[in-house]
């Protein structure tokens, strides 16, 4: 089992099935919850990071937790990590109460972190080796053959890390995190500052551990990123889910079905914005444009002609909710 | 207190290892020359020109089995310093690790094992030097390594709890400045502590530099009933520092 290049082979694997067969119309329904945040509060000093947060993530689904920077994502992803102590509320991990059981529950999760913290000088299969015994896996050779398959760097394994490219790396950091074939992944922000080509790459290894059934709570503040890979996305923003559903229901429900984008010099776009916004509809910045969300309910003359009318997105659904760009 | 795991503390040493290996060469050519430049200055320069012997020992002999305790906590406390700053601060290591099944007491009592008994190595090689410029090899030098080992697991533990509670590496200036130069000084290396002022005896006596050098000249000319306490010194130091390295670096890598 150790050799195949599975990428993911934890005790959920049979819910690949379902998502092959595309039959899993509420995939969260009556499965246990890998995670479970009940009125999660955590401060730095004067500032709320986290603020009530109450949030699930049933065992075989990815999680997009989607917001923009200063959110609590970050914050989320330490405290279910042990390394950030919650001030009020509850936290369950694969079962495990935290911070008292936080030793037990990150034995069976695996993290795969924002920042590059490879060992840049001890070689691609010292580094898998190292966090092998680490995670205490019983043969560390098969498990680090398995990551090389993973990672795709079987011809790379005696380089020191700082020879391999960004793309090398980063699936390293990711091979890392399934080193010992955890129940449950934590993706913080998996592809911030790649290009891409490197980030598709990513996508695609991530897909490919969602196909196989791996529970997955990714962090992320790109829109695309959400779309594709999540199952289902929470919004966050100031410290609380203020959103979530699956991607498609999202948009439904808060965008609608188009959005109009209408660009020209901005005393033109405040006079579409006021018109627009006095037939009741919902109006974002979008970059050098506007956007008029649920542009399919606008009265005649709401939408000026030469507007690009386009289906509704999840960069709708955000802007709206956050009041933030996104990236 | 919670159970420490071996397996936990041998996975950490094990990148410390894997690390070491990359570095190895470096480190020991600067701790074998290190002491080979301070006894032909001091030991031979000093001894030859202005002090002959102290208390029967030939000047040479005296520094070279001091010189054991320097070479440790330059070993020990220096490395703990920026290593665990650098770790914690810029590489971000300490996430990745602590983000697995392995607990701030289990990552801080790994680190200090490992610091420990490459000073334990390094706090050899000057004696082994002072040998080859013809002190007196004793078995009771066996015990060397041992002293140096329990004297750099509270070394290193300050040098960690210091990374764990400055704000920038900067900060490392002041105690290197205030706290290690000083103990290094007044630990009976380069000259008698009783020929000090009384207040600076005393002084010596709350410095573990001080017992060290003391213990390893007494596997050279003989040991005295006072160096069981010595020892013990040493132990408790080094106990101290750990359970205060363990607190400040639950309090910087925990929010």
């Amino acid at each position: 089992m150790d050799d195949a290049p599975t990428l993911y082979a934890g005790p959920v694997t049979e819910l690949a099935a379902t998502r092959a067969a595309g039959a899993a119309a509420d995939r969260a329904d009556g499965r246990p919850a890998a995670i479970e945040l009940r009125g999660v509060v955590k401060r730095f000093g004067p500032i709320t990071a986290v603020d009530g947060l109450d949030l699930d993530v049933p065992e075989g689904i990815c999680l997009g937790l989607l917001g923009p920077n200063g959110a609590g994502k970050s914050t989320t992803m330490r405290m279910l990590t042990g390394q950030a102590i919650p001030d009020d509320g509850l936290i369950r991990v694969l079962g495990r109460t935290l911070p008292k059981e936080s030793k037990e529950a990150r034995a069976e999760m695996g993290v795969v972190p924002q920042l590059d913290n490879l060992d840049i000088d001890v070689t691609v299969e010292e580094n898998l080796a190292v966090f092998a015994r680490l995670y205490r896996v019983k043969d560390v050779k098969a498990a680090v053959e398995r990551c090389l398959a993973i990672a795709r760097l079987e011809d790379r394994r005696r380089d020191a890390v700082d020879k391999l490219s960004g793309g090398m790396r980063r699936r390293l950091l990711l091979a890392r995190g399934l080193v010992h074939r955890p129940r449950l992944l934590l993706l913080d922000e998996p592809t911030v500052g790649l290009d891409p080509q490197v980030r598709t790459e990513m996508w695609s290894l991530i897909d490919g551990l969602r196909e196989e059934g791996a529970t997955i709570l990714m962090s992320t503040h790109y829109i695309e990123e959400a779309e594709r890979l999540a199952d289902e996305v929470a919004l966050m923003a100031n410290g609380r889910v203020i959103a979530r559903g699956k991607p498609a229901e999202l948009v439904r429900e808060h965008a609608g079905e188009r959005t109009a984008e209408v660009y020209g010099p901005p005393p033109r776009l405040e006079e579409v914005r006021a018109r627009a916004e006095g037939a009741g509809l919902r109006v974002r910045p979008a970059g050098p444009a506007v956007a008029i969300v649920g542009s399919e309910r606008a009265p005649d003359g709401a939408v000026p002609e030469g507007a690009i009318v386009r289906a509704a997105n999840l960069e709708d659904v955000f802007v709206l909710l956050t009041g933030e760009e996104a990236d | 207190m919670r159970r420490i795991e071996p397996a936990a503390v041998a996975g950490v040493m094990s990148r410390e290892v894997a690390n070491f290996r990359t570095f190895w060469k470096a480190t020991t050519f600067s701790s074998t020359l290190e002491p080979i430049v301070y006894l032909l200055a001091f030991g031979l320069g000093l001894g030859a020109t202005i002090v002959d012997d102290i208390d029967g020992l030939r000047y040479v002999e005296f520094v070279g089995t001091g010189m054991v305790a320097t070479a440790v906590i330059f070993s020990s406390a220096m490395p703990a310093m920026f290593g665990t700053f650098v770790k914690e601060r810029f590489q971000r290591t300490y996430d990745a690790i602590l983000a697995a099944p392995v607990d701030p007491e289990e990552l801080v009592t790994a680190e200090m094992l490992w610091i420990a008994i490459r000073a334990s190595v390094f706090g050899t090689f000057p004696l082994l030097v002072t040998i080859a410029f013809g002190l007196d090899p004793k078995p009771a030098m066996l015990l060397v390594p041992f002293f140096c080992l329990i004297t750099a697991l509270g070394f290193a533990a300050f040098g960690i709890a210091v990374a764990a509670s400055v704000a920038k590496i900067d900060h490392f200036n002041y105690v290197t400045t205030l706290v290690i130069t000083p103990l290094f000084l007044v630990a009976g290396t380069f000259f008698p502590i009783d020929r000090l002022p009384e207040g600076f005896q005393w002084a010596a006596q709350l410095n573990p530099l001080h017992h060290l050098v003391e213990l390893v000249r007494g596997t050279a000319f003989g040991f005295e009933a006072v160096d069981l306490v010595r020892v013990a010194v040493l132990l408790a130091f080094s106990v101290a520092l750990w359970r205060v390295a363990v607190r400040r670096m639950e309090r910087r890598l925990i929010d």
